[in-house]
């Protein structure tokens, strides 16, 4: 492929991107939110956009499939970044990764006492690291969503999960203890294509670089 | 369960591709051995030790490993010849000059590296100890040139940097151990903005510079915005015009030749000017190397080095699809005149098989595409449809 394929994905990432597109100037022929291909077309003949899955989109660009692709930093970390160059903190679909527990829970105390934690993530690496830099004994829990239900039910002791506006956790009397990170997401890009393709990527890297700063 | 499975990323490699493989081969081997490099063969299996002299943590994590049953030590299944054939230059052969050694052999990984990635890469590569200028590193790198050249693969781009610019940068902040090896892995991502959070209680101009390396990448005016940007210091002064004058002279033979001042190797053995071949239609380096002149100290011998290696079923991969084999098919017979007939053929490079009785009716899977045939009292060969 000559051209230069970028991977997004749908919803908040998508429409946070969309105006850093316009900037390096970049339209979709049609609106991924509306439209079932995946594959979608720009107004520029060498440029495509693919619509991924959020997680699949380091391993897109990893393996060469797209050049540029738009991941949160919380995905990233979970993929490790193998093959990735991430120059660019596109500051869009901002949250923070939090470690939240039960409202009557006391984290401090369960911290302190050095007792294991049962944790449930969809985050695995991010949790394992963050325990292990506190020393943190923890037993890991993989969930694919709906976090918050794990302490209630008596799944887990505490969650770690991205948080927003923090509505979710509060509405199930949930509290966050512990900001692991703040996340936003990356421009990435595969590094042999960043060799081979420069000058046609470069213009686009400093477009969407240049509106970030704007 | 099917016994005959193998492994996930480990595979067979078939007749037609096999033969394109070892073809290849052969082609580097003796191009390298044209140059001078002598073949070496070192073990699969060695000590732990050993085999992780001097190299990084990437190393250890890559490497399967084993118990020993007669010493009790572990072993373990090497993941890259390059650290075997310092060892053999710094304690079995003793020179005091220039050393060039070449191999080829598989390795092992625990885990499959890229697409199409296989945990058992081919590795073939050439090495040159003794020598610690930039001389060397020409040669090896013309060598790389030629190396992919002789497997059909003429068009590459190539990509130099210098791990002497970083280490500069990370010894003038002062940084080793940990806090250097987080700067080390944001360099190789070009992370900037945990570059800058990484780095924001250095001295000014240090971190200035350590910003602008991500940066630094480009053609030729590349070297122009280094000197600019960059402290002024003696051994940043002399990795640009050790990069300069690669680039001079390289320039020539690659048309498409780049540098990257944020390349820095994963492995951490490297000490100078770092190199890379990419070419279209594969999403990583096909060939990579550079100096490490800092193993050779690890063996207790400080030896300058510098090398290449590639993995020749990457190689085999972007060359494009195998070639379909070319064989003449001859009957089974006492006739003398038919058995000198085929030892000329055979003589002259020509493949001939000679058809067993009984499976006349498999013809098509052999492959052939003529046939020895008795024509009026004459054998002839004769051309076959498919």
């Amino acid at each position: 492929m000559s051209g230069i394929t970028i991977a997004l994905s749908k919803g908040r990432i998508f429409d946070e991107t969309a105006p850093l597109l316009e900037a390096a100037g970049i339209a979709p022929v049609e609106s991924p939110e509306s439209s079932r291909r995946l594959i979608i077309g720009t107004n520029r003949q060498d440029v495509r956009l693919i619509v991924v899955r959020a997680s699949d989109v380091p391993t897109y660009v990893q393996y060469g499939a797209a050049d540029l692709g738009i991941a949160g930093k919380d995905v990233l970390l979970e993929h490790g970044g193998e093959g990735l160059y991430q120059p660019v903190d596109l500051n869009i679909a901002r949250c923070r990764m939090m470690v939240a527990v039960a409202d009557g829970f006391d984290y401090e105390r369960a911290v302190r006492q050095g007792a294991r934690l049962r944790v449930a993530t969809k985050y695995l690496r991010v949790a394992r690291e963050h325990f292990a830099g506190k020393g943190v004994h923890v037993d890991l829990i993989k969930l694919y969503g709906s976090m918050e239900l794990a302490p209630l039910v008596g799944l887990a002791d505490a969650i770690v999960d991205l948080v927003d506006t923090g509505n979710t956790l509060r509405e199930n009397n949930l509290k966050p203890v512990e900001e692991i990170m703040p996340i936003s997401s990356r421009l990435i890009i595969n590094q042999a294509s960043l060799k081979l393709k420069r000058a046609a990527l470069q213009p686009l890297i400093d477009g969407f670089a240049s509106a970030v700063t704007a | 369960m099917h016994n005959w499975l193998l492994p996930e990323y480990i595979e067979d490699i078939l007749p037609a591709e096999a033969q394109r493989m070892e073809n290849m081969r052969r082609r580097i081997l003796d191009l390298m051995r044209s140059h001078g490099y002598e073949l070496v063969i070192p073990p699969m299996i060695e000590y732990l030790e050993s085999l992780l002299s001097g190299t990084g943590r990437d190393m250890d994590l890559k490497t399967f490993k084993l118990v020993d049953q007669l010493s009790g030590r572990l072993m373990g299944l090497r993941a890259d010849i390059t650290p075997q054939a310092a060892r053999i230059d710094a304690h079995l052969l003793n020179r005091k000059g220039v050393t060039r050694l070449c191999y080829c052999g598989p390795v092992v990984h625990t885990l499959p590296a890229g697409l199409g990635g296989s945990r058992e890469p081919l590795q073939i590569g050439a090495e040159i100890y003794g020598h610690a200028g930039l001389e060397s590193d020409l040669e090896i790198q013309r060598l790389m040139l030629e190396s992919l050249a002789a497997a059909g693969i003429g068009r590459v781009k190539l990509d130099l940097g210098h791990m002497g610019v970083f280490r500069a940068l990370a010894e003038m902040a002062g940084l080793s151990g940990e806090a250097e090896s987080e700067l080390f892995r944001a360099l190789q991502a070009k992370d900037v903005p945990t570059l800058k959070a990484l780095s924001k209680d250095l001295n000014g101009n240090v971190r200035e510079g350590l910003l602008a390396l991500p940066e630094l990448y480009g053609g030729a005016d590349v070297l122009a915005a280094a000197r600019r940007r960059l402290p002024r210091i003696d051994r940043i002064d002399r990795a640009l015009n050790d990069l300069q004058r690669l680039a001079e002279s390289l320039g020539p033979l690659v048309p498409d030749l780049s540098l990257d001042l944020s390349e820095v190797r994963g492995y951490h053995y490297h000490s100078g000017v770092v190199f890379a071949a990419y070419a279209p239609g594969s999403a990583q380096a096909l060939a990579l190397g550079g100096r490490y002149d800092e193993v050779g100290k690890a063996f207790g011998r400080a030896r300058a080095a510098t090398g290449f290696s590639a993995d020749l079923r990457v190689l085999t991969l972007v060359s494009g699809p195998a070639p379909q084999l070319s064989a003449v098919r001859a009957p089974h017979s006492d006739d003398p005149v038919l058995g000198e007939m085929i030892r000329a053929l055979r003589a002259q490079g020509d493949v001939v098989m000679v058809e067993l009785p009984g499976h006349e009716d498999a013809r098509g899977e052999t492959g052939c595409d003529r046939e020895l045939v008795l024509r009026d009292g004459q054998w002839e060969v004769v051309g076959l449809r498919r």
